[in-house]
């Protein structure tokens, strides 16, 4: 079974009409398509570099799935933020981080944006709004409601997006964290990217629901909403909507995306065309890529030309292939850089990090 | 101006000056605000600092201390209660992966100033399941920070501390000594921490402690005294994680004798680190091997007769302090 929701909903003509959508200039459609699309050349150099082994760890790639986060970047104000799990390089790139701070993370480099010390599923950039990149599968659903709350107690008219997959609504954490966003009105907006699997596991085989699972909502007196993840008008009015909600009722919602990804869990995954048909695969990359469908969109529209599609290609293959340059001429971090970065107060040298013993290597 | 007040008053009093001091310290935790604390560490709070600033959660450890790690991202800092640190455990993932560990995996751009506090403590025969000491299992994790005040006076000053602190700090009390009377001064003062106190001097032999077993070592002082003319010094380590390495190592070269007293369990506990610590920091200064005394290695049985037994007692102590003398 694949995550299609064929969404009776609304037609991609009838989102793109939506205010949220109608005030969009041609430069913005632009935007969202380059962000796709440098999305993609980022992570096919990252699978490359990590198949010559300059990568550790696990990779777990975002692609099929781009026009989720780049949608949803779209419409952050200065108090909206986000917040995602380990597959988090397309939230990294949609909120504005660099290319070359991205790759030279994967490296492990010190000119990584945690100076090496994450990791592929651990990008952040506060400065951006954007808290993680968490690698316990939802690990982060508890932090998402807590920016929320913050937001709320400073009196800020803004949300948290909190983005989990379909694996990780099973988690107690996260029906804790749903129970708390009700109970105490937290402008927290929980976005389950259901690309259909957890790993190896279908939606089917994981949980219990009726038609979606974003419905789970209802047991908490909460709003949900479900729809279409390749298209980015139909994504932008969705979020939206919960985003209203957020800012104008202090009301949580629960969304749920279609969305699919093409590779393996990691590219580690070696089963990833066991547990699905090729069929399946290819059926999503052929008729629901979000990157195809909204340069399509766009050349329907005008907006662009397959030159400029071309072009844009050119230019996000040519900076991924700069950042992985870059990421390869940086240096490692130093010995000395293990146990920084742990306590606050130490760093800082201040009187509190200075006093007794914080770290037992001598 | 000096006078008493107990333990729990200092700790109430600790978070009300700060909720004062600062607009961003909230208390949230299990029953805190209208039932005014399980343990009434924070009674009258919410009548007087009203819903914003004191919270009930729902039972939901894991759901009300995350999204406390997700708030102090941004700046809040929050004070969470715990009714017992025993249901830390059901929260262990957002305390560790998450407390612990952003900071360094974001390369130090975000910090998580928050505090948990409750009790940490057996002896109170309420089984297994509600009288764990875990400061050994938070304090082996780079990033927390542990304390666990043996007095009223040091509960405040570190209570105070702990909140101003940039890193997640979790503060062990101890119902046992809630209702103990102390000199605690009148108005502010905090106390650092990473800064043991040495809570009787001695020239004989060094007793290190912390939490409650600080008390038993100051009876325990007493009866070598009175009874063996040895005169023992009491460590109290305050602060687990920092943790003052140096007036341990001044007393040990002071007295040459030392046994190790906690609450906590003996394999990997406090107690053996900080044996490990003295023998490879003060071996020539050590006439007799460093002695130990823990819990009795088992889960915290209920029967009360037999619970008084399984923690270290006054008596238990002198023992050991003989063995080696
Ligand atoms: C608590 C926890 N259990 C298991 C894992 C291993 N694991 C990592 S991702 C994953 C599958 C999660 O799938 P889903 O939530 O659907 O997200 P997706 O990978 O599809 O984006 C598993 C089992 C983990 N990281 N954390
Ligand atoms: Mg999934």
């Amino acid at each position: 079974m694949s995550a299609i929701l064929k969404n009776e909903s609304g037609t991609g003509a009838q989102f793109a009409r939506e205010a949220i959508n109608q005030s969009l200039e041609a430069s913005d459609k632009v935007r969202f398509l380059r962000d796709m699309v440098r999305i993609r050349n980022f992570e096919e150099r990252s699978n490359k570099a990590y198949s010559q082994g300059r990568i550790g760890g696990f990779l777990h790639l975002y692609i099929g799935q781009e026009s989720v986060a780049v949608s949803a970047a779209s419409l952050l104000g200065p108090n909206d933020h986000m917040i995602t799990a380990y597959r988090d390089h397309g939230h990294a790139l949609a909120v504005g981080m660099s290319m070359n701070e991205c790759m030279a993370e994967l490296y492990g480099k010190a000119t990584g944006c945690s100076k090496g010390k994450g990791g592929s599923m651990h990008y952040f950039a506060p400065d951006k709004n954007f808290w993680g990149g968490h690698g316990i599968v939802g690990g982060q659903t508890p932090l998402g409601l807590g920016i929320a709350f913050a937001l709320k107690y400073q009196g800020k008219t803004g949300c948290c997006l909190c983005f989990l997959g379909d694996g990780a609504v099973n988690q107690g954490a996260f029906h804790e964290s749903l129970n708390l966003a009700s109970l105490w009105d937290i402008p927290v907006i929980y976005v389950i990217e259901n690309n259909g699997y957890s790993m190896g596991t279908s939606q089917e085989r994981s949980s219990a629901y009726p038609d979606f699972l974003a419905k789970r909502a209802e047991g908490y007196n909460m709003a949900w909403d479900a729809f279409n993840g390749w298209d980015v008008y139909e994504l932008r009015a969705g979020f939206h909507r919960a985003m209203q909600r957020a800012h104008n009722e202090s009301r949580p919602t629960i969304v749920e995306v279609a969305t699919y990804r093409y590779r393996g869990h990691s590219v580690a995954d070696a089963n990833s065309k066991v547990y699905r048909t090729k069929e399946e695969i290819e059926q999503h990359e052929n008729l629901f890529d979000p990157i195809t469908r909204w340069k399509n969109t766009l050349l329907e529209e005008g907006v662009i030309t397959e030159e400029d599609y071309r072009q844009l290609n050119r230019e996000a293959l040519q900076e991924a292939e700069a950042s992985a340059q870059f990421a390869e001429q940086s240096p490692w971090p130093a010995e000395a850089d293990i146990t920084a970065d742990v306590y606050h107060e130490v760093d800082h040298q201040t009187e509190s990090g200075l006093t007794g013993k914080h770290f037992f290597n001598d | 101006m000096s006078r008493q007040i107990d333990y729990r008053t200092a700790i109430r009093e600790a978070l009300a000056e700060e909720i004062e001091r600062d607009p961003n310290v909230f208390i949230i935790g299990e029953e805190v605000a209208q039932y005014n604390g399980a343990y009434k560490v924070t009674q009258g709070l919410w009548a007087k600092y009203g819903d914003k600033r004191v919270i009930d959660a729902p039972i939901s450890e894991a759901g009300f201390i995350g999204m406390g790690v997700g708030a102090s991202m941004l700046g809040l800092r929050p004070v969470m209660e715990l009714m017992f640190w025993s249901f830390a455990y059901v929260a262990f993932d957002q305390m560790i992966n998450n407390a612990a560990t952003v900071r360094y995996m974001s390369g130090g751009l975000l910090h998580c100033p928050i505090v948990v506090r409750g009790p940490a403590n057996g002896g109170t025969n309420v089984g297994a399941t509600h009288s764990h000491t875990p400061e050994n299992l938070f304090g082996n994790m780079p990033g927390l920070k542990v304390v666990c005040p043996a007095t009223a006076y040091d509960a405040k000053g570190l209570m105070k501390t702990a909140i101003r602190d940039n890193d997640p700090v979790y503060v062990m009390e101890n119902t046992k000594l809630y209702g103990e009377l102390w000199d605690v001064p009148e108005g502010e003062y905090t106390i650092p921490l990473g800064v043991a106190d040495v809570k009787r001097s001695g020239s004989d032999l060094t007793l290190v402690a912390h939490g409650r077993a600080v008390i038993t070592c100051l009876k325990a002082a007493e009866l070598l005294e009175a009874e063996h003319d040895i005169k023992a010094e009491v460590v109290d380590l305050r602060s687990i994680r920092p943790l003052d390495e140096e007036t341990v190592l001044e007393s040990v070269r002071k007295t040459h004798r030392v046994v190790v007293v906690e609450e906590n369990k003996p394999f990997c506990g406090v107690g053996a680190q900080i044996t490990a610590m003295i023998q490879e920091k003060a071996f020539d200064d050590l006439d007799a091997p460093v002695a130990r005394v823990s819990a009795i290695d088992a889960p915290a049985i209920y029967s009360p007769r037999l619970e008084e037994v399984q923690l270290p007692r006054p008596m238990d102590v002198v023992k050991k302090a003989l063995s080696i003398c």
